[in-house]
């Protein structure tokens, strides 16, 4: 099967859901949805025997040839590992759903809608090798995200959620569309693949440094990097299943495997490194330090989440490291890239197990505030197992599989330190420092999720409902999910040869030919070294501080409100709306004067800019028709109304001049051998004048007291201006002719193709008939509109200010 | 001829643009009026003002000699279309002027909150 076919597979899926959605409503829609995933899942899983073993999948499918676009899905070692986090999660995710999710109550059409295109975003994310079809599967998932984040759209949290994600998210692609574009043109490819292949040369480049910060700034924003982090929190307003799935599995994950995806091409610049660890490992403090203040359990998890994300981020610099190191796959500097997506498994894991617990306590006890909560130990028995499983993996507990993850984190961040190179040596000792602080915050936030909620006093009277264990079905992926935490700690090595060493081989191919050669054991023991004494003292500081919380908790309020980012953000959003808003304000007057002078300024700026840019003006001296006593009469007569109707203070004058002038118009047509318009234009200025002294019987005297001289005078420059303007092309249309006029054939062909005496009757009749058509549908509209006008009335006087 | 015609056309084109950017509705449509005569003479001096007869068939008179006619049927067509712009402009104006008591554009541009 088609694996570009496999991607769009979810979105196809969906066009059915809200038919299933209406017609079988006695089903809950979820079923139908679990379907895709768990089918998909089926099938990469088919697909690691062949990747394991260095291997890779690709299909293509055309989309826009002519531009060199087209979809091609490329499989290999860590695309498959996030198509299977992403199918996988997303089963268990959906399954979950079935039952937090009410089929009554709940718009599941638009739900897994959303849910299903954002599969289809996120599987094309990492599949895909054409950069501008990442781009756009990456756009796609900022998208679904955002109308998952505003699914109860009816809350004001969930909009200003969704569109601060939006935001973030999208001016990050931007950004890294731009990084897409330097590449593609450094390289002249837009395949990811063939863009590695060209590394050596790219590195040189220019717009080399710029690529590169351009993608970072992509991959920070998606995968909530300090300072950009701020959306992530206020995207816990979406209901917890997609908080689980979007907000923790996958979609934040998208920047990881963008740094990793491109460590190869970048890995060789020191800029990279320094960056990418540098900014995880600050974020990774940052959140896990925060993270204590938070009293809403998702608020927590989220914090922990950008911790989290932002510990692989440093790994994953670190392993760029590899690549300035000599034999780098047989030193200590081989533990970062395993780590990095050893943790990233580790973490999808536990954390999509610890939201779903939250949605549970959620459900079940209706709040999510810790400070309402304690002492469900006993009623929830079951949560409470699967939570402390994730928590005590997330702290790097043993026996879970997180403990073996933070300690390579430890050994990678200890190796740092012996990289010398790009100032590491000065600065490196910062690095296992920062990593322990963050470490020993991680520690009691756990502890704090986890124990705030389930031991302590019980305080039914604080709850909005009485607290009991969840239906079974709701425990399930949890569940499963806390069993697998302890599997990956029984079986480590077999997950690390199946999942983790195909995908290190394909972030670090500069240290590794094939997934066999990753050289990486994990071991439960290394003996007494520096991780060891490291870790036992972020058990025994955690703990200690964990013990002293309520003592210390308080001076996080000592931090100023008005120094935080997410302050930052509403007053960039509030000055912007403000400044727009004046912008437009500035030039939109409400006054049609004001519309009709741009448009008659940018006429002039326009014709004169292109007859002095390109010498286009000419006068043609010769081909004159002489001048005759007649026409300088009726010229006379012509301007002559014309001045009058400018100074004319009465109404009647104004409107027989205009008529003058239209006769001259005609007297004209009859000079210059045009009876047909001299006849149509006499007929019509009759009409017009009586017309127009019938109007103006109802209309008011013309009263100019209110116009001042300065406003007159800016009128009579922009009128003068045209007037020379059109005179200036009167002359050049007459004396330029480009090409040969289509009336020689009319005049020649008008007897014996249209059997027709007089030329401009056929003209307008036979060869532009459609035309004279529509002549007389614009006639017929404005007949319409005249009797629509004169007859309607308007019956709702009263009524016409309610849309105030 | 077309250079002094040329000239005419700016006149009235200037006439035109000054009253059309004006207060009053009513000197506005008879701005549109001669914005309408000059771009009609516009077309025509176009075409070139000579040809000794005009367009149509008649024994004894060669091809040369027509006047176009290519800008006559474009003048024709013109000359009708804003005929209607023009009544309907008036019927706005009439109603504008009914409904709302004042011919003043600037008055009737609504105010802040009014969309």
């Amino acid at each position: 099967m088609s694996l570009v076919f496999l991607i769009f597979l979810p979105i196809l899926a969906a066009l059915f859901i809200p038919l299933l959605f209406k017609k079988v409503g006695q089903i809950h829609t979820g079923w139908f949805v679990l379907l895709v995933p768990t089918v998909l899942f089926i099938y990469y899983s088919t697909l690691l025997p062949t990747i394991a073993e260095g291997g890779s999948r690709m299909s293509q499918l055309q989309w826009i040839p002519s531009l060199d676009i087209a979809f091609i899905a490329y499989i290999d070692g860590l695309s498959l590992l996030f198509s299977m986090l992403i199918t996988g999660i997303g089963a268990l995710v959906v399954l979950y759903s079935i039952f937090y999710l009410d089929k009554y109550r709940e718009q599941l059409h638009n739900f897994y809608v959303y849910l299903l295109m954002f599969m289809t975003a996120m599987l094309g994310v990492v599949q895909s090798d054409h950069l501008i079809s990442l781009y756009l599967f990456w756009e796609l998932t900022s998208i679904s995200s955002f109308l998952l984040i505003g699914y109860w759209y009816t809350r004001d949290r969930s909009r200003f959620g969704a569109l601060k994600s939006m935001i973030i998210t999208v001016f990050g692609g931007l950004m890294m569309l731009g990084g897409f574009v330097l590449l593609s043109i450094m390289g002249n490819t837009y395949s990811i693949r063939e863009l590695i292949a060209q590394a050596p040369e790219l590195v040189n480049h220019d717009f080399f440094v710029w690529a590169l910060v351009l993608i970072l700034l992509g991959a920070f924003t998606k995968s909530a990097q300090f300072p950009f982090y701020i959306w992530l929190p206020d995207a816990m307003e979406a209901p917890t299943p997609v908080s689980a799935y979007l907000h923790s599995a996958t979609m934040v994950k998208a920047g990881l495997y963008l740094v990793a995806r491109f460590t190869p091409i970048f890995a060789a610049s020191g800029t990279w490194v320094w960056l990418v660890t540098g900014v995880g490992l600050f974020t990774m403090f940052w959140a896990s330090f925060w993270a204590l203040k938070q009293t809403d359990l998702k608020g927590i998890l989220a914090f922990s989440t950008v911790s989290q994300l932002g510990l692989i981020m440093s790994l994953l610099g670190a392993s760029a490291a590899g690549f300035h190191v000599e034999n780098a796959a047989d030193t200590y500097f081989k533990y970062a890239g395993f780590a990095a997506i050893f943790h990233l498994i580790n973490h999808a894991v536990f954390k999509g197990s610890l939201f779903m617990v939250a949605g549970i306590i959620d459900h079940e006890a209706g709040t999510r505030d810790i400070r309402k909560l304690g002492g469900l130990m006993s009623l929830m028995p079951i949560s409470f197992t699967i939570a402390m499983i994730g928590s005590f993996s997330m702290a790097g507990l043993p026996p879970f599989g997180g403990f073996l993850s933070k300690e390579m984190f430890l050994t990678a961040m200890l190796t740092m330190t012996e990289f010398d190179m790009f100032q590491f040596e000065t600065w490196g000792i910062l690095l296992p420092v920062i990593a322990w602080i963050g470490s020993v915050f991680t520690f009691i936030y756990s502890f704090y999720f986890v124990f705030r909620t389930f031991a302590g006093k019980h305080k039914p009277e604080e709850l909005p409902k009485p607290a009991h264990e969840a239906p079974i079905g709701m425990l399930l992926s949890p569940a499963f999910l806390a069993i697998l935490v302890l599997v990956i700690f029984i079986i480590p090595n077999i997950v690390g040869d199946w999942l983790v060493k195909p995908a290190v081989a394909a972030v670090q191919p500069f240290m590794y030919g094939s997934p066999q050669e990753v050289d990486v054991h994990v071991a439960y023991w290394h003996g007494f070294n520096t991780e060891l004494f490291m870790t036992l003292g972020i058990f025994a500081v955690g703990f200690l501080m964990f013990w002293t919380l309520a003592k210390w908790q308080k001076s996080y309020d000592l931090y100023p409100d008005t120094l935080t980012l997410n302050r930052l953000y509403d007053h960039m959003m509030f000055l912007s709306d403000i400044g727009a808003n004046r912008f437009s304000r500035l030039y939109m007057t409400g006054f049609i004067r004001s519309y009709l002078v741009y448009m008659f300024s940018f006429l002039i700026i326009i014709v004169l800019g292109t007859f002095v840019l390109n010498e286009a003006f000419a006068i043609d001296m010769n081909n004159l028709a002489p001048v005759g006593l007649y026409e300088i009469v009726i010229m006379i007569a012509l301007l002559g109304s014309t001045l009058t109707i400018l100074f004319s203070k009465s109404r009647l004058t104004a409107i027989i001049a205009l008529g003058a002038v239209g006769y001259s118009v005609a007297l004209f047509f009859v000079i210059f051998r045009a009876p047909d318009l001299a006849l149509t234009q006499l007929v019509i200025e009759t009409i017009s004048v009586a017309l127009f002294l019938l109007a103006f019987y109802h209309l008011p005297q013309i009263s100019r007291k209110e116009e001042r001289m300065r406003f007159r005078l800016g009128n009579a420059v922009i009128a003068i201006g045209v007037g020379v303007t059109m005179t200036l092309v009167a002359l050049t249309a007459h004396a330029g002719k480009a090409l040969p006029s289509i009336s020689e054939f009319y005049k020649e062909t008008v007897y014996t193709e249209a059997a027709g005496g007089n030329i401009v009757n056929v003209i307008l009749v036979d060869y532009r008939g459609f035309d004279t058509l529509f002549e007389i549908a614009v006639l017929g509209i404005a007949g319409i509109g005249i009797i629509t006008l004169i007859k309607l009335r308007l019956t709702k006087k009263e009524g016409q200010h309610e849309n105030k | 001829m077309e250079i002094i015609m040329s000239v005419v056309i700016g006149f009235l084109f200037m006439a035109a643009v000054y009253l059309i950017l004006s207060k009053s509705l009513i000197r506005i449509i008879i701005g549109t009026g001669l914005l309408s005569h000059g771009a009609h003479l516009l077309l025509l001096t176009m075409g070139g003002l000579g040809g000794e007869s005009p367009p149509v068939v008649a024994e004894g008179v060669s091809v040369s000699d027509y006047a176009d006619p290519l800008p006559q049927a474009l003048i024709l067509t013109a000359i009708v279309i804003s005929f209607a712009v023009t009544s309907f402009f008036l019927v706005v104006a009439y109603r504008a002027y009914q409904e709302l008591g004042t011919d003043n554009m600037e008055l009737m541009k609504g105010t802040e909150d009014h969309e």
